[in-house]
């Protein structure tokens, strides 16, 4: 699908931009974040990067000219129509890449299996089409062949290249695995090779009930089966730990009771998860590592942050994401807060709405739990659980004092991020919400 | 503010250089802008002076004619020209002119060009306050200004909302200087510094730390 290039409002008091060069041509193959083109408005020059990867296929605004903000100025083409429109409505984020490993791939197995299996084309939305194009675009012509020949996705393939280009060993290996070695890091475990022998692989592999046992037997919903499986999978792909900070609320809860009436009347509640949310955005800007994926060889620092929100609904769970949570204050993060999680149990969120996630809040304190020790958004490294916000008695000075208090607990990827780094993360989450500046 | 609310803004890394060339500025500019997106350095404020030169904003085309002298005369002068990557018209730079160049991540709050602009003609107007100089706006000319005539120059590049670029103060910049140019493109108002409005010698380095003192202020950061 084509995605619109649009001129960016680069203030809230700009309306319009000037086009001073386009640093792409016609043609030319872009990757997202990758300069575009460059705007000058004032005394400001801005470089402008692309919005998505693909190649630039028309150029609509002229270098000189000026145009309105939000007016379409270029298009960027698709570089290939792969696996963009699979149905996804409730599934959770995606999977890693890796989990292509685990799915079996015997030598005589149906030829059929990719599109056909959802948890595939899971796999394959997890892998992240820019990525994907861009490793497909820049194998060497050889390595395309090899694909040719061997009837392989050049975008399924792991690439220690530059770049995570697909080099001529990468295919070969890939080849070499698929044909049984399998040596990649996706971990054989007990329930892969359980699919593979024909049993759902739910997770649930142990038998709960002897027949004739009292019990009633009903199938999984959908989205459960997906949370199930990504659970595991989670389980099985990250190295979790946990930290637990004790984090003072009081400064936070006078901030909302003075801003409180104030909110109401921009038609927002202002909550503690908009407050929680401010200071991961900001602890994820000093800790990149904290916003990142792993990708076999490879560590993928996402530029933006898109915060994933966890919501608790009648039937399961759901983590709709805050795109460029970074680029919003604390009124913006409290708006989205609470659209995402209306439309959510209203089901009402687009299926790229709960997509491309980078990091995830959840919040078990909202039942009363004092702390919980999430499970990692795949393919994300850390989540944050908020634990039961209430008045605790703490010592301040030698004197015991009631104070608001919260437990925060990060689950994070040990394989990436070690122990040192998450609690930092965590001091400074701790710090910024103890002293929240409230401007 | 007690130590806790200090600590919780953000660090700023001031680094001094003196005289350094405008292409060797431009070059640790561009370095320094990929380590702030890579989250490598904090953010950074340039304080320096050029030795002279011209130099002509992205519009370069329009730019040039704004210059005036010829290129003899200026190679007589020693003044280099210079085309650069920034926003704005032409302007001239030397001694005696403080040239700041901050390099921030405007990420999260402060995604904003025009902010950027407003904050850092702020930085400057309060600065002259320090030495007891009204200075202003004049709404659409961009810049500092003490009644028709400019004290502080701005020009600035954003990439992916990491600034370089910056301010140019003028302390006992050589006013001559910018009779070679039409400034910033601006033909009917005059170019002014703080000696010639003070009437006195103003240290440079004092300045500088006035300059830090109010840009920490203004754009919330903690200078170390």
């Amino acid at each position: 699908m084509p995605t619109p290039v649009l001129m960016p409002q680069m203030g809230e008091s700009i309306a319009e931009g000037t086009i001073v060069r386009w640093i792409k041509k016609v043609g030319d193959a872009v990757d997202r974040d990758e300069p575009l083109f460059e705007i000058s408005t004032d005394k400001v020059d801005a470089e402008i990067p692309a919005p998505a990867t693909g190649v630039l296929t028309e150029i609509k605004v002229n270098e000189g000219e000026t145009v309105a903000v939000n007016s379409v100025v270029a298009t960027i083409g698709a570089a290939s129509e792969i696996s963009k429109q699979e149905p996804l409505g409730s599934a959770p984020p995606p999977a890693a890449p890796s989990l292509d490993s685990v799915v079996p791939r015997d030598v005589d197995a149906p030829p059929a299996k990719p599109a056909a299996t959802p948890r595939k084309t899971n796999g394959r939305t997890a892998a992240k089409p820019s990525e994907d194009d861009s490793r497909k675009q820049r194998s060497s012509p050889l390595v395309r062949r090899i694909a040719r020949d061997n009837d392989v996705d050049i975008s399924q393939i792991h690439g220690s290249g530059l770049g995570g280009r697909v080099t001529k060993n990468d295919i070969l290996e890939y080849i070499d695995s698929e044909t049984g070695t399998g040596d990649s890091l996706g971990a054989e475990a007990p329930g892969a090779k359980a699919a593979g022998s024909g049993t759902r692989d739910t997770g649930l592999g142990t038998r709960a009930a002897d027949p004739g046992s009292r019990v009633e037997i009903k199938p999984l919903s959908v989205m459960r089966k997906k949370i199930a499986e990504h659970m595991v999978m989670s389980r099985r792909t990250s190295a979790h730990v946990h930290s637990v900070f004790h984090v003072n609320f009081s400064t936070v809860e006078r901030i909302r009771q003075q801003k409180k009436a104030e909110y109401e009347q921009l038609g927002t509640k202002l909550t503690y998860m908009a407050f929680i949310a401010k200071a991961v955005v900001s602890a994820l800007r000093r800790f990149p590592i904290v916003n990142a994926s792993l990708d076999g060889d490879n560590v993928i620092y996402k530029k933006d942050i898109n915060l994933g929100i966890a919501v608790a609904l009648e039937s399961g769970l759901i983590v709709p994401v805050i795109k460029h949570a970074d680029e919003k204050n604390l009124l913006g993060l409290s708006r989205a807060i609470a659209d995402i999680a209306t439309r959510a149990r209203s089901k009402q969120l687009k299926p790229e709405e709960v997509h491309d996630g980078t990091f995830t809040i959840t919040n078990p304190g909202q039942f009363g739990s004092q702390f919980g020790m999430p499970i990692i958004n795949q393919p994300q490294v850390a989540i944050l659980g908020v634990g039961t916000i209430e008045k605790r008695p703490i010592v301040v000075d030698d004197a015991i004092a009631i104070r608001t208090m919260a437990y925060l607990t990060l689950g994070y990827d040990h394989r990436l991020v070690d122990g040192a780094t998450g609690d930092q993360f965590m001091a400074e989450v701790k710090q910024q919400l103890e002293n929240f500046d409230a401007q | 503010m007690t130590p806790g609310v200090l600590s919780a803004l953000r660090q700023l890394e001031v680094r001094r250089m003196g005289l350094i060339g405008y292409q060797e500025a431009l070059e640790l500019q561009r370095e320094l802008v990929e380590e702030r997106r890579a989250n490598r350095i904090p953010d950074l404020l340039l304080l320096l002076q050029h030795p002279p030169v011209i130099t002509l904003g992205v519009r370069s085309e329009t730019a040039r004619a704004n210059v005036v002298a010829t290129s003899e005369r200026l190679a007589e002068l020693g003044i280099e020209v210079h085309e650069t990557g920034r926003g704005g018209d032409v302007t001239y730079h030397g001694p005696g002119q403080i040239v700041g160049y901050p390099i921030l991540d405007l990420r999260p709050d402060r995604c904003d060009v025009h902010k950027y602009v407003r904050d850092l003609e702020e930085v400057m107007i309060r600065t002259c306050a320090d030495y007891g100089i009204a200075a202003g706006r004049i709404a659409g000319l961009t810049g500092t200004w003490v009644g028709a005539e400019k004290i502080g120059a701005i020009g600035i590049r954003i990439s992916r909302w990491i600034t370089s670029h910056g301010f140019a103060f003028n302390v006992r910049t050589d006013l001559d200087h910018f009779k070679l140019i039409v400034p910033c493109g601006i033909s009917d108002r005059g170019v002014t510094s703080l000696e010639r409005l003070t009437g006195r010698t103003i240290a440079l380095d004092a300045v500088e730390d006035a300059l830090v003192r109010r840009f920490s202020e203004v754009f919330e950061r903690r200078a170390a």
